[in-house]
């Protein structure tokens, strides 16, 4: 199996060195699978995930060593970041479209890449819609705004915004943890399709949820990773005690 | 013992309460009280023949024409200048400065400092450096040069504020797909805080009309309509404060009230547009 990313002795400090909130990490994600992180609040989870787009560049003071490979390509050295974010896209946990209506939040990132053409703009927001199961519920209302979606249909139009973007992998905080039963069941469906062409990587405080949707799971606990295994083996025969003590629900 | 207690809260309760209510009668009706005084006193003498016609100190003409007119070139003169400088700052300190580092902190504390002293030190200034040592004279420009260092804290402090308003979801979902920083910034960022840089470009306006002695100490007095901006302009207020110099017979007491008037009217015009921009931002970012 091909790892589309690659994480190797990861280590990340906030504060300028304060505090140190990865443990030498090491991971491989496989392409076109599920990849679930979990762990207790603050064991670096969304830490991590955003190490692989360089979201952390945006935070002052924090300081990373190690190396992770996004195709064999080491995405810290001579790599443009603006291009690794459209390779690597980001969904967050709380649903964040723009103040605008929702054709022009799909059509964001590429005219932002500066393409003009409507032709192409067209085809692009109907096909992320499509893609993230949100066409049929907004498609008389393309030119309204954004902010008039419910929270669920919020997300998925987030989802779009980055399919749009056609990136390999998708990286996803929590998507669902503001959302009602029906509208997280409508984002795991998703992904679960989604998977057959990106690869994606999620973070979740759901056990249920992992088990649901991820191939692989990787158990995080105080910035340390202590196991990564198959979901189901990950579960069902934990290597480590604490993994087992989290699974079963006795902490976090 | 709870009785005494209840008893003591209640008392203090309507004391407050008759505080609060004696603070804002106070607030409202003085200023109900001068709006009318005013306007009782001037509305009268206020036609068209007043504001459309010319200026003359020995009362041939007692129109204020060219002050309605000088004060526009200073206010589009100052806020021309002041509001790129200003703006471009505030997007600095929000969008590219390290938090924390040096050159915020000397930016932070010029602007705080400018904003307190008194604008007759900034009028001194114009008169020494802008009218004297480079030589503009007294003149429109020397005034809104002034003017622009007078109202540039107010401009970058509100928009730093509007800026710094703006979710930071915004700037993560955008840098998140991959947007350069500029196509954030001037596309996402800036209009989502639009409705308070108008705002803070409005209440500058308010400033530059109500302000007298900076202006008149490096714009001068010449009650003619300027015919560049190296020429010398009286704004309304200016005229005002030179009207008030000389209140000897009755028309020049009405001279100044309908001025005063003129004024009162321009200042709840800027309000009213003020609101109504603010509110069509709100619409149009929902
Ligand atoms: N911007 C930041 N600046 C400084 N420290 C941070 C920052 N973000 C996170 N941390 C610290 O890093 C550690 C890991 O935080 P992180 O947000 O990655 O945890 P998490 O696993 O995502 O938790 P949660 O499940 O609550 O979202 C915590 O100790 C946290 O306090
Ligand atoms: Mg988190």
């Amino acid at each position: 199996m091909m790892n589309k990313i690659s994480i190797k002795d990861l280590n990340l400090y906030y504060g300028n060195g304060a505090n140190h909130a990865l443990h030498g990490i090491n991971l491989d994600i496989p392409a076109r699978q599920v990849t679930a992180l979990i762990g207790p609040s603050g064991c670096g989870k969304s830490t991590l995930l955003r190490c692989l787009n360089r979201m952390n560049d945006l935070i002052e003071g924090v300081k990373i060593d190690g190396l992770v490979t996004l195709d064999e390509q080491d995405i810290y050295q001579n790599v443009d970041v603006a291009s690794l974010r459209i390779k690597v896209g980001m969904v967050f946990q709380k649903a964040n479209p723009f103040p605008m209506s929702i054709y022009d939040n799909i059509a964001y990132g590429l005219r932002a890449q500066g393409v003009t053409d409507k032709k192409t703009l067209n085809e692009v927001v109907e096909r992320s819609l499509r893609s993230a199961a949100l066409w049929d519920e907004v498609k008389d209302r393309l030119k309204s705004p954004a902010f008039g979606l419910s929270g669920g249909q919020q997300q998925r139009l987030c989802i779009a915004r980055t399919i749009a973007m056609e990136p390999d992998v998708i990286l996803m905080d929590e998507p669902t943890s503001a959302l009602d039963p029906i509208a997280t069941k409508k984002i795991e469906d998703l992904i679960q399709t989604l998977k057959q062409k990106y690869t994606i990587v999620i973070v979740t405080h759901s056990m249920q949820q992992a088990r649901r949707i991820s191939d692989r799971t990787a158990f995080f606990l105080m910035g340390d990773l202590v196991e990564h295994n198959n979901t189901n083996i990950l579960f069902s025969t934990p290597a480590d005690d604490r993994t087992r003590g989290y699974v079963n629900g006795d902490f976090g | 013992m709870s009785y005494t207690l209840t008893r003591a809260r209640k008392i203090q309760d309507t004391a407050a309460k008759a505080l609060i209510w004696l603070g804002a009668s106070l607030t409202v009706g003085f200023l109900l009280w001068i709006l009318w005084y005013i306007l009782s006193n001037g509305l009268a003498h206020v036609n068209w023949e007043f504001v459309s016609s010319d200026y003359t100190s020995i009362g041939e003409a007692s129109g204020i024409w060219p002050m309605i007119v000088s004060t526009i070139y200073m206010v589009l003169a100052s806020i021309g200048v002041a509001a790129p400088i200003g703006i471009m700052t505030a997007i600095y300190l929000t969008e590219y400065a390290k938090p924390g580092s040096k050159l915020v902190k000397v930016i932070r504390f010029c602007t705080e400092s400018l904003a307190g002293i008194p604008s007759i030190i900034f009028g001194l200034f114009g008169l020494t450096f802008f009218v004297g040592v480079l030589g503009l004279g007294f003149s429109v420009l020397s005034g809104a040069l002034t003017l622009s260092i007078l109202i540039l804290p107010v401009i970058i402090r509100t928009t730093e504020e509007a800026l710094m308003a703006v979710p930071q979801s915004y700037r993560e979902g955008s840098y998140g797909l991959g947007a350069p920083k500029i196509y954030t910034i001037t596309r996402l960022i800036l209009p989502s805080a639009m409705p308070g840089i108008v705002t803070s470009i409005v209440l500058s306006i308010g400033r530059i009309i109500g302000e007298s002695a900076p202006v008149f100490l490096t714009a001068g007095m010449v009650a003619r309509i300027p015919e560049s901006l190296m020429d010398s302009g009286r704004t309304l207020t200016v005229h005002l404060y030179k009207l008030t110099q000389e209140l000897y017979t009755i028309h020049e007491w009405n001279q100044a009230y309908a001025t005063a008037t003129v004024l009162i009217v321009v200042v709840l015009v800027i309000n009213t547009i003020t609101k109504l921009i603010a509110s069509r931002f709100n619409k149009a970012t929902y």
